[in-house]
């Protein structure tokens, strides 16, 4: 028999046994040995689970993370925040206040117009994570000040930023008590309030933020996997979109399908209950690429992917994304989660 | 690969798929690269077709994958593993390279002008099934892993 069909459950009881060893091990040697086992570029399990509605996720209330939905996120990925304690959520919100007054009055990041009296909220996001054992997220918003003084409400919201991990066990077991790991971070607002604060964040945690791009690879998993979430009612068409690398302006394609349309085809292609495989993501692309080489004689598989929209989520490859829907919301995190810890490493 | 010095006459015939039309004469043909572009899948497919058309004491070391586009990530349809398990079963050695860059560019046409050399016999005591059993023992340990 050919050695190379063995190789999979072979390699699977010796990654097994390698945890084993290193239970007792130093986080250090933890995160040289999961560095070492990953020689390849991107995550890709042969096998992913269904995004299906989580235990935690019962315990989400949909008025508190409604805010979070319908909006486009840039998507950062994060290393572990050094000495973050959730006890000062109060002296960080002040600290930052002061910072970004002072930044401002600086002159660094001046918008026309722009009211100096603003204050920063530092909150947690309770029910935001995939275990027990992941970090609570937080929520980080610059609000301005209400000018009146007989209104007590908050001001408008002018930036938006959180912090989460959803199953991020990978990273957990490799660092060191000090550190919280909060490798996914999305923001929505002005791109000067971002770096601003990205910058305070480096400086007073010792971490490091970088813009997680999102490849094409990645994109039709994602299609797939969206695809394949049981909704009730969907909200969006199923769009797809592609960037044609040509000379002197590229060429931008876009593909929509009736979600229901894509679900069935979904159905069809899938055989093995509970759990995604390549073979299917492939051959779902595959049919889409087809039916429209049948009609437009264009491959689209010479192309790249640069964007995915269905009724659950859409994401862009620059790292945008937008969540539509609240039962799949840990779902989406939870991928995107994966994908940020895989760039950290 | 051109501009590399070499003792004999060096001549490369370009095709986007196989098989080639068999109504033209042409010299004996000594080493096939296959070269993928990462960045689409239609390139992929398209090599695994031509594969088919390819005469199998061909794949006794005159066949070679050559990756490209490795470099940039997010620009990448198709996971590296995926040609490495394509090039494994066809027991045929992979390059990756970025043909975008140029200083790749040179150090990949040197090794494939050396492999043609050696394939086409023109390399005293070693012949194209000997280099596929040296590059073979080399490139077995990482492929274990996958």
């Amino acid at each position: 028999m050919d050695p190379y069909d063995l190789q999979g459950s072979a390699s699977r009881r010796r990654t097994s046994n390698l945890k084993d060893y290193f239970v007792g091990a130093t986080p250090l040697q933890k995160r040289l040995e999961s560095v070492r086992r990953q020689s390849s570029f991107f995550p890709s399990p042969p096998r992913r689970k269904i995004l299906q509605c989580t235990q935690l996720q019962e315990e989400i209330d949909p008025q508190k993370v409604a805010f979070l939905l319908h909006k486009q996120w840039t998507v950062y990925s994060l290393t572990p925040l050094y000495k973050f304690s959730y006890t000062n959520l109060k002296e960080y919100s002040r600290l930052l206040s002061a910072f970004i007054a002072a930044e401002k009055q600086k002159g660094l990041a001046v918008e026309v117009g722009e009211d100096f009296n603003i204050k920063v909220v530092f909150s947690t996001l309770v029910g935001v994570k995939g275990t027990q054992r992941d970090p609570e997220a937080f929520l980080v918003q610059i609000l301005s000040k209400s000018q009146s003084s007989r209104e007590h409400r908050e001001g408008r919201v002018l930036w938006t930023g959180w912090f989460c991990c959803v199953f991020g066990e990978s990273l957990l077991g490799t660092v060191s008590e000090d550190f919280t790991c909060l490798p996914l971070f999305l923001a929505n607002g002005a791109e000067s309030n971002t770096s601003l604060i990205g910058g305070w964040f480096q400086k007073t945690f010792d971490c490091c933020f970088s813009p997680l791009t999102i490849s094409a690879f990645n994109l039709s998993w994602m299609a797939a996997m969206w695809t394949a979430c049981k909704m009730d009612h969907y909200v969006a068409t199923t769009e797809f979109f592609w960037s044609v690398p040509c000379h002197p302006q590229s060429l931008d394609i876009s593909y929509a399908i009736h979600p229901e349309d894509a679900k069935a085809l979904w159905d069809s292609v899938h055989k093995t209950s509970g759990e995604i495989t390549q073979e299917e993501v492939d051959l779902f692309m595959d049919c889409l690429y087809s039916h429209f080489h049948r009609h437009f004689k264009i491959h689209l598989s010479a192309t790249r992917l640069v964007r995915v929209s269905t009724s659950v989520a859409s994401a862009h490859t620059d790292g945008k994304i937008k969540i539509l829907c609240h039962k799949y919301f840990i779902g989406v995190l939870a991928y995107m989660t994966e994908l940020a810890i895989f760039q950290i490493e | 690969m051109l501009q590399d010095h070499c003792a004999s006459e060096l001549r490369v015939h370009l095709a986007n798929s196989l098989p080639l039309p068999s109504t033209v004469n042409r010299p004996r043909i000594d080493l096939i690269v296959f070269v993928i572009n990462l960045h689409s899948k239609y390139s992929l497919r398209n090599v695994e077709e031509c594969l088919s058309h390819v005469d199998s004491s061909f794949f006794l070391g005159k066949v070679c994958f050559l990756a490209t586009g490795a470099g940039q990530e997010n620009h990448c349809s198709i996971h590296q593993n995926t040609v490495i398990k394509l090039a494994h079963t066809y027991r045929s050695p992979l390059l990756f390279c970025d043909l975008e860059v140029e200083s790749f560019r040179a150090i990949v046409a040197q090794r494939l002008v050396r492999m043609l050399q050696i394939c086409a016999g023109h390399v005293p005591g070693i012949s194209a099934v000997n280099l596929l059993s040296l590059l073979r023992r080399s490139d077995s340990p990482p492929s274990k892993e996958l």
